[in-house]
């Protein structure tokens, strides 16, 4: 089903990530091995909200509210002393579903612009929450320790941290893949196409449509356990608004409703955080933090004239790319 | 005599104050076919609607089957056997004609919470579906986007979908609308030749396909049933003529 | 005493229900109007700050800043609307999401380039300075108290616009039903211009008004455009009445909760226990509150939408 030149691309990609840390380390220099780390961990939350987004057309504007569950599940347990990784990462996946069943259940009764600002609504809910509670840090943030799995495993070790997040990538990936194609998947893109259809057909939409948006907020909430690990930090702003639209930025950038885009789409935008604040500082000094300035109108741009994102400027034989 | 397949009492609706469907008796015989004509505005879409379930009426009841489905969900009476074609055509046009025709079959075979083993793949969907697309005379444009098909093709996908779902009534929303008069005639050929084996309640423009194919005619004005009879009772019905059909003729003339 | 803070608290709310009245009437229109999803309505208000606080500074006349600030807004609004929205009207809501996003970053990114990161001193101006008894031994500012009587000439004026004139006649035919306005043969691109300036004056009176209140600095407009979404969700889309029923009580909610739960609290809970779980559950009441209404009526209270 995938076409073998986007195939080549999806390998290519794999193994880019697979030699960061050799090559890094060979150059001594840690910088990019965080930073694709980094990649890697907004690849998994882009890839899921594409399967809500792009395949089954629901516009939630709260995925980031999974990235910040996620990760206040590892900051929570840490701030109690409890580093067992395997207890965290499963309260973070159990978490994560309960809450996005919870939110789904509301949204879904709705449709269109709605659905969208109450999606966004109910995010920026659970953003003021963690900054009331100041328990835990508040506006402040907490600082959290690594995961350990077993004895010998834990996340301290970066090169056990970075291909941790390369495998549950390729795993996320690899699940969207069989459940996009499946039966459910099926029900899911009909939906989008057109759901008044799919009832006529006798399909119940609502309980798929939920299905859909809890296994992606779930996916979401580990790409958030991970995003604890990797910046030892939880913070509210992990699930403020401004980070859902990143990721929805992400997926558009990378083209919506295709399986691997999303994923080079998160390399995309944080490749141009990285790059194009220094460009600029290099051009004009004290531009840099003003890249913002450029990228909006970018964006606007992006979204006029390039709907089908990087995934679709890569030639494809095939047009029945599912 | 056997019962109706399909028995509406007194059904009512309005929008604001515009009355769409105004104490509509009307009944489909099993194997008949019952067309429902009526001019623009007359209300035909809005009984489609509510038949299929798609908008609730504001009092009245719909019996199918035997059984009042009055407050069953779309999908709920498409599970009783009540299928629907749409006017405006709704296939789904990114996925190949196989795709549509599957994803009906699926719908009526058990729940879909399978997300693991491909439905591309899926012997137990696409063979059912293969038959249907022979039946319709679309074997060929299996693997065909439905975007890519023709107007015409599309429509009898359209109906090939509604039947995947084996229903026991068809609900034909103009099923050629937009058409060109040979694929009209190759539809209306078509649907006679389901005739019998289905019970079917056409709203169409056509008066030829209409004529050709109606068991009993419904002339619908104003959301009101002004006449129920024959296609040769409503030909003679000075009350049709003088509100429709001859209208209708002056409108050609 | 606990009852004059409550009745204090009841004014604030009263108060900030104003801004996200203003801020979202202009919004819910042109969410029921043109189906346009616009998250830059926030950078409208943030820009109505800007230009009042900017003008206010160089007269030293609040009234003149006004009337200079009005004109500025309407201008911002058009040319959002000229620019960037009116090629999305046959866009998915993706788009205009993403879009109107691209937008804000823009606006809160030129605001900083122009101004500067910190925030912009508003002083409350002399004439309204000061404050009255409302009730013995209560003091309560005058400038807030022109706030909520600006809100209520707002909402009577638009009152009339909506209810008594041809062009509300329009407004409201286009909320409810948008071919509708097409078939009558109006020039619904003037329209949509028309709305959308008037929803830009409105969120930059609000900004204007929050400037002395609140501080005047970059991102200012998206907390308001996130409270007015809900305010829109709950009033439903399209509906004036709904936005004006629903922003006072989301105010009045908001500022009350957030000020009465935790001493509230401490009357079933321990004090301790009040103090942290007060600010939690107040911050979640009005999204709860939206959820709630949203259960039993998912097209919100008013529902302006037709069929």
């Amino acid at each position: 089903m995938i076409d073998r030149i986007k195939l080549l691309f999806l390998i290519g990609g794999i193994v880019v990530c697979a030699l960061v840390p050799p090559v890094a380390g060979a150059a001594g220099d840690d910088f990019y091995v965080t930073l694709f780390a980094r990649i890697m961990i907004f690849a998994i939350a882009a890839v899921s909200l594409d399967l809500i987004l792009g395949f089954g057309g629901m516009i939630s504007f709260g995925h980031a509210a999974y990235l910040g569950l996620g990760a206040y599940a590892v900051g929570i347990f840490s701030f109690y002393g409890i580093n067992d990784g395997f207890l965290q990462f499963f309260v973070a996946i159990v978490g994560s579903a309960l809450v996005a069943l919870v939110i789904g259940a509301i949204c879904l009764r709705t449709r269109g612009i709605y659905f969208i600002m109450i999606t966004l609504a109910l995010t920026q809910m659970l953003y003021f929450l963690g900054i009331s509670l100041e328990e835990y840090g508040g506006d402040d943030g907490l600082n959290t320790d690594r995961s350990e799995f077993i004895a010998g495993f834990d996340l301290y070790e970066e090169v056990n941290l970075y291909y941790l997040i390369l495998g549950f990538l390729i795993l996320c990936v690899f699940i969207m893949h069989r459940v996009i194609n499946s039966r459910f998947g099926m029900v899911v893109r009909g939906c989008h196409a057109n759901e008044d259809r799919m009832q006529a057909i006798g399909f119940p939409t609502f309980r798929y449509k939920l299905a859909a948006f809890v296994i992606s907020g779930t996916m979401c909430g580990i790409a958030g356990a991970l995003l604890a690990n990797l910046t030892e930090f939880v913070t509210p702003e992990f699930m403020h608004w401004f980070r859902s639209g990143e990721i929805m930025i992400m997926v558009l950038v990378g083209g919506m409703g295709s399986l691997f885009g999303p994923a080079f789409g998160a390399a995309a935008y944080l490749l141009f955080e990285e790059w194009v604040p220094d460009l600029m500082e290099a051009v004009a000094t004290g531009t840099g933090e003003n890249w913002h300035f450029i990228f909006g109108p970018l964006l606007v741009i992006l979204v006029l004239f390039a709907k089908q994102g990087l995934w679709g400027l890569i030639p494809d034989r095939s047009r029945r790319d599912g | 005599m056997a019962d109706p397949i399909l028995r509406v009492e007194r059904l009512n609706k309005s929008f604001g104050g515009v009355v769409a469907t105004h104490n509509l008796d009307f009944e489909v015989e099993p194997g008949e076919i019952h067309a429902v004509i009526g001019p623009n505005g007359a209300g035909k879409t809005t009984f489609v609607a509510q038949l299929s379930g798609m908008l609730k009426p504001d009092s009245g009841r719909i019996v199918f089957d035997g059984n009042d489905v009055t407050e069953l969900s779309a999908p709920a009476r498409s599970h009783a056997g009540l299928a629907r074609s749409f006017q405006i055509t709704s296939v789904f046009r990114n996925f190949t004609a196989l795709q549509n025709v599957a994803l009906s079959i699926q719908a009526h075979s058990g729940h879909s919470f399978r997300m693991w083993k491909p439905a591309a793949t899926d012997a137990a969907l696409n063979d059912p579906a293969r038959e249907i697309l022979e039946q319709v005379g679309l074997g060929a444009r299996a693997d065909i986007l439905a975007a890519n098909l023709a107007h015409g093709e599309q429509r009898q996908l359209e109906i090939a979908m509604a039947l995947a779902t084996s229903p026991k009534l068809l609900l034909l929303d103009e099923p050629t609308a937009g058409m060109g008069p040979e694929d009209t005639q190759r539809i209306t050929e078509f649907l006679a030749g389901l005739k019998g084996t289905y019970s079917m309640l056409l709203i169409e423009h056509d008066m030829d396909t209409v004529f050709a194919l109606a068991d009993r005619i419904t002339v619908l004005v104003y959301g009101r049933a002004i006449a129920t009879g024959t296609p040769e009772a409503i030909r003679a019905n000075d009350e049709v003529r003088a509100a429709y059909l001859g209208e209708e003729e002056a409108e050609i003339a | 005493m606990t009852w004059l803070l409550l009745v204090e608290q009841t004014l604030n709310g009263a108060q900030f229900g104003v801004f996200l009245f203003l801020v979202s009437a202009g919004l819910t229109l042109v969410l029921g109007i043109m189906n346009v999803v616009n998250l830059a309505h926030g950078s409208l208000f943030m820009l109505g700050a800007y230009y009042a606080a900017t003008f206010f500074g160089l007269t030293g006349s609040f009234l003149l800043a006004l009337v200079i600030m009005v004109p500025l807004a309407l201008i911002s609004g058009i040319v959002i609307e000229v620019v960037a929205l009116r090629t999305m009207y046959d866009r998915d809501h993706m788009d205009q999401v993403l879009a109107t996003f691209g937008l804000i970053l823009f606006f809160n990114e030129s605001v900083r380039l122009v101004w500067g990161p910190e925030s912009q001193p508003m002083p409350v101006p002399d004439f309204l300075d000061g404050s009255v008894e409302i009730l013995p031994e209560a003091p309560y500012p005058v400038f807030r108290i022109v706030v909520i009587l600006v809100g209520l000439a707002v909402g009577a004026g638009l009152y009339f616009l909506i209810t008594r004139t041809k062009i509300g006649m329009l407004i409201r035919a286009g909320a409810s039903n948008r071919a509708m306005v097409g078939a009558l043969g109006v020039n619904i691109r003037l329209l949509y211009t028309l709305v959308f300036g008037l929803g830009a004056i409105l969120a930059g009176l609000a900004g204007m008004m929050a400037g002395p209140i609140q501080s005047v600095e970059p991102g200012m407009g998206e907390d308001m455009l996130i409270l007015a979404f809900v305010v829109i969700v709950i009033g439903g889309i399209g509906s004036i009445r709904g936005a004006v029923i629903a922003s006072v009580l989301i105010g009045i909610v908001e500022v009350v909760g957030r000020s009465i739960l935790p001493f509230a609290m401490a009357n079933f809970m321990g004090e301790d226990a009040a103090q942290t779980a007060g600010p939690a559950v107040a911050s979640m009441l009005i999204y709860v509150l939206m959820a709630a209404v949203l259960f039993f009526k998912p097209a919100g209270l008013f529902p302006a939408q037709a069929g």
